[in-house]
């Protein structure tokens, strides 16, 4: 007859145990369903050269970067330098997005900053950046020589990012 | 200099709960009546000294000290003077301050209100509710201090978000406080009486006013909040079931069950056990709210600037508390005596019935609630939650509960007759379907939900009608009884008002330019201009429309969108005209292209109701609370 | 023939002016109010993803409008409800939808709370049944209530002493 006395506290127990797990996890980091999938195709004109174009089929064979990112964005503004400094190690391309953006102003961004991309692809009206899952900029995607989507960071990307995730996953990806 | 005062103010007041919250209960348990005696002056001391640093910081508010950090974050000197004092609970840090001012607002008004209640339990209930008290002290003062100093002080303030200017903001925190931190009342009584082993009827009379004081208060408090989403957030909805409001509606589920529970404990000594423990749930529920609204686990538009330090002492509060609560229950609450004997068609089957239905209805909002959470947790991925299964699950286990609310009136204690209550219930029941059937065809279109919804709320109304008769012609019937009448009225009104909004409310979106009108629920809306106006601390466009019905002029209705100075995000104020049956709500949107506007306009009809059914259920609680023999102990106590 | 078509032209025409002389209808904002109508259904159960809990509907942020955009394109490709939704689960997986889509790790929650009824009324059951059984019936016995007249008794013979 006791014993049911203490299933309340049992269940309070256990409903802890759920909180105190969740107080670490971040509710707004969302993962993406693309992983492991194909990158979705498209192609569109490139930034700098409008008559030119770019798809992803370009790209296979060798792991590469995709980085959206855009002029307006404060946070891109920020990573740049990351992605600068990790296109000087040259472990892979990284193709830029530019998303929803004014030419002249992207082009301004990188004329200021540097150019870590091998070129960047304009997604004027943000339709790429859909089919990507794309809901904040900037967002990053490792995708390896078949085009399959292994990994993607929502947010700048920090050198420690670039030390503990991206770099060993080019390495493992060759 | 002042702040600092409040400081030092918060700081006395922690050593004074301290106190409160040992020597009293450890003076009962040794009956030792000089440590008992201090529960009350300590409960007075520890109110006025919270008092005045909820003062000071309005002050400071007030007259604009930029210099203290919190008034640097959430005001601003553009500010008219009342949202300025609105802000002092608009953030993390002034809300708490307000969460455990009015906790000893409670405490000093149980210590006032109770010289007839016997000293040793009078100490055990105060003493508990300074320990509560004492945590939360201490959460304050170590990471939630809001006479924080800024230094150099700021020129001006960065201001509210706009959304929290308005009279909404003056009213909804301080009337859901008193009813979420009121239930600690409740919580005490049923913590006195496990401590001092005599679980009786005797707690169960004191306790039921002033929970009923403390649920009548969050009834109001989740009304207008709801009412001031509707208004403010300029697009017609009025509940979201949204991660903090579910944190408001669980806890008043539960503390529905717990004054029915109070009840039949008070009238018949049965329940003890589960009353208690429905007293301890209540408030835990309400310490969780606290909980999930300021630690992060969960995204809403209502979160407060989260911290996960904070969410880490909160949980750790919860745990002591609420931990130390459940393991005194399982202890203690075995040794309670049975009541009286019942059968199953007795009043008591019914209401334990009724809680078994809302305690269910709580526990899945909950459920819905922490699910993203559980499953986070697990590594299993990131899911929502939202309104279309709330509604899945909510309305089907409060239908039961309507069918219930009309027949348990009826029933007698420990036994009835169930073949009399359905003859007298005919009646109930014919009207509930004649207006099933009718009333939709009335209002344009039949559709089953909306038929169930009136069949629901005409069966509880017509039920209370005759219940009042019968009632009438016995003789004089009591505020209590009156009280019950009132606030199940209520529901069925709030469930009319809903079923209607739902089922019948017409919405257009369309361009306008002056000159054009648009039609909805059988009125015509004209634009004549949109013009810019001023305001202190924002500039406007303001839209005039006139409300025709028939050609006949109703009302002018002035939309506006804002651009408050302190923010890039513009604002809709909607325009309202509101009556008995319907809200005409008009909403302004964006400038278009060709110097157009885009104009949102709603028909919706008996929204008024939704809310007007909530005060109905708070002035039932009101008069149920004011019976004559609450007020007999008050007077036995004057002479 | 001539006359009821001249007949019928000038009626429309006469009905016409009638019309124009009160105030101009405004124009549905939207391009089809049909297609509007089944995006907003469709929208009000998602999630706008860079809000703090808004719906896809009523959100009024760049996302959600290229969203809304997106969803009224497939609308007229004549994509199914059900399409629609695994468009938008493919790309920003399942926390977009409110309506949890029932697959295993949603059991629980889905048939949660009507296990937790379900578990409530057979405990109450089980409860009242062996509440009854363990109160003693409080019925008097023949002895106790001649008792009880007896006593009675004696308290009225007193009082009417005094």
């Amino acid at each position: 007859m006791k014993a049911k006395f203490l299933i309340p506290l049992i269940l309070f127990v256990i409903l802890v145990g759920f909180l105190a797990v969740g107080l670490n996890r971040d509710p707004q980091e969302i993962p993406s369903p693309l992983i492991g999938k194909q990158a979705p195709a498209f192609e569109v004109p490139q930034l700098v050269d409008p008559q030119k174009t770019f798809s992803p089929e370009s790209m296979k064979g060798k792991p590469w970067i995709l980085n959206v990112w855009a002029s307006w964005c404060v946070a891109c503004r920020d990573e740049h330098p990351v992605l600068v400094e990790l296109a000087k190690l040259q472990v892979a391309p990284i193709i830029g997005l530019d998303y929803k953006d004014k030419r002249d102003d992207a082009i301004a961004m990188l004329a200021r900053q540097g150019n870590p991309y091998l070129l960047s692809a304009f997604d004027a009206n943000g339709r790429v950046g859909i089919d990507y899952g794309v809901y904040g900029v900037p967002e990053t995607y490792v995708i390896d020589k078949s085009g399959v989507i292994r990994f993607k960071h929502i947010g700048p990307i920090t050198m420690e990012l670039l030390r503990n995730k991206i770099i060993p996953l080019l390495d493992q990806l060759k | 200099m002042i702040p600092e005062f409040g400081h030092y103010a918060l700081i006395l007041a922690l050593c004074i709960a301290i106190i409160q919250g040992t020597l009293p209960l450890v003076g009962a348990h040794q009956s030792r009546r000089e440590w008992i005696m201090l529960a009350r002056p300590a409960a007075q001391t520890v109110f006025l000294l919270l008092g005045i640093a909820f003062v000071i910081l309005a002050w400071s508010f007030y007259s604009n000290d930029f210099s203290v950090l919190y008034v640097a974050e959430h005001s601003n000197s553009q500010m008219p003077v009342i949202y300025r004092l609105g802000a002092v609970w608009g953030g993390h840090e002034g809300s708490l301050l307000l969460w455990v001012f009015l906790l000893s607002t409670w405490t000093f008004l149980v210590a006032l209100l109770s010289k007839a209640l016997d000293e040793f339990m009078v100490a055990r209930v105060i003493g508990v509710l300074g320990l509560v008290t004492t945590g939360l002290l201490l959460f304050v003062i170590a990471t939630s201090n809001p006479f924080e100093r800024l230094l150099p002080a700021a020129q001006d303030g960065r201001s509210l978000n706009p959304l929290l200017q308005d009279p909404g903001l003056v009213f909804h925190p301080p009337m859901l406080y008193m009813g979420y931190v009121g239930f600690s009342v409740a919580f005490a009584f049923a913590i006195a009486s496990l401590l001092s082993g005599r679980l009786d009827a005797a707690w169960a009379r004191w306790s039921r006013p002033w929970t009923t004081a403390a649920w009548v208060f969050l009834t109001l408090g989740i009304a207008l909040g709801s009412w001031w989403a509707y208004y403010e957030l300029g697009w017609g909805g009025w509940w979201f079931w949204d991660p903090v409001e579910n944190a408001s509606f669980i806890p008043w589920l539960v503390g529905t069950a717990l004054l029915h529970s109070l009840a039949v404990t008070e009238k018949r000594g049965g329940f003890k056990s589960w009353t208690v423990l429905l007293a301890i749930t209540a408030f835990s529920l309400s310490l969780l709210g606290t909980f999930l609204v300021r630690s992060g686990v969960l995204t809403s538009v209502h979160a407060f600037a989260t911290d996960p330090t904070r969410g880490v002492f909160i949980l750790i509060f919860l745990v002591l508390v609420v931990g130390s609560s459940l393991t005194l229950y399982a202890w203690r609450a075995p040794k309670s005596t049975l009541g009286g004997k019942f059968s199953l068609t007795s009043r008591e089957t019914f209401i334990l019935l009724g809680n078994v239905f809302l305690v269910v209805s709580a526990a899945s909002v909950l459920l819905g609630t922490l699910y993203p959470l559980l499953i986070d947790a697990l590594h299993l991925g990131k899911i929502s939650v939202g309104p279309p299964y709330f509604n899945s699950v909510f309305v089907p286990i409060m239908i039961p509960l309507l069918v219930l609310m009309g027949i348990g009136p009826w029933t007698s204690w420990k036994n009835s007759n169930l073949l009399d209550v359905i003859k007298r219930l005919w009646i109930a029941a014919l009207v509930a379907v004649i207006a099933a059937a009718l009333i939709p065809f009335a209002m344009g279109e039949f559709t089953w939900l909306s038929s169930l919804g009136f069949l629901l709320a005409f069966w509880v109304i017509t039920s209370g009608v005759l219940q009042i008769i019968r009632q009438a012609k016995a003789g004089k019937p009591t505020r209590s009884f009156i009280g019950m009448q009132v606030a199940h009225l209520g529901i069925a009104v709030f469930t009319i008002g809903v079923t209607m909004v739902g089922a019948y409310q017409e919405e257009k979106d369309v361009r306008m330019l002056a000159g054009e009108s648009v039609s909805v629920g059988g009125y015509d809306i004209q634009l004549q201009s949109v013009r810019p106006v001023p305001g202190p601390n924002y500039k406007a466009m303001q839209g005039t429309f006139l409300l025709t019905r028939n050609g006949k002029l109703e009302a002018t209705m002035y939309p506006e969108k804002r651009n408050y100075f302190s923010s890039t995000m513009p604002m809709t104020e909607a325009a309202i005209d509101a009556s008995l049956t319907r809200d005409i709500y008009i909403s302004l949107g964006e400038e278009l292209d060709d110097k157009a506007w885009a104009v949102r306009v709603y028909y919706k009809p008996f929204v008024d109701w939704i809310w007007g059914g909530c005060v109905l259920m708070a002035l039932g609680g009101l008069l149920a609370m004011s019976d004559k023999r609450y007020r007999m102990k008050l007077k036995k106590v004057a002479a | 023939m001539l006359r009821k078509t001249i007949q019928s032209l000038l009626l429309s025409f006469v009905l016409l002016c009638s019309v124009s002389v009160s105030a101009k209808d405004a124009a549905p904002l939207a391009d089809d109010p049909v297609i509007e109508q089944r995006l907003i259904v469709i929208s009000e159960e998602m999630r706008c993803l860079v809000c703090q809990n808004e719906s896809l509907a009523g959100s009024r942020s760049d996302l959600a409008n290229d969203l809304r955009r997106e969803i009224r394109i497939l609308i007229t490709e004549g994509k199914t409800d059900e399409q629609i939704r695994n468009f938008m689960v493919e790309r920003y997986g399942d926390f977009v939808l409110y309506r949890p889509p029932v697959k295993p790790i949603t059991w629980l929650l889905w048939i949660g709370p009507f296990v937790i009824l379900l578990a409530g009324i057979i405990s109450l059951m089980v409860y009242l049944r062996r509440r009854n059984q363990a109160v003693p019936s409080t019925t008097l016995s023949e002895a106790d209530n001649r008792r009880i007249d007896a006593l009675l008794q004696d308290a009225k013979s007193s009082s009417t002493e005094k």
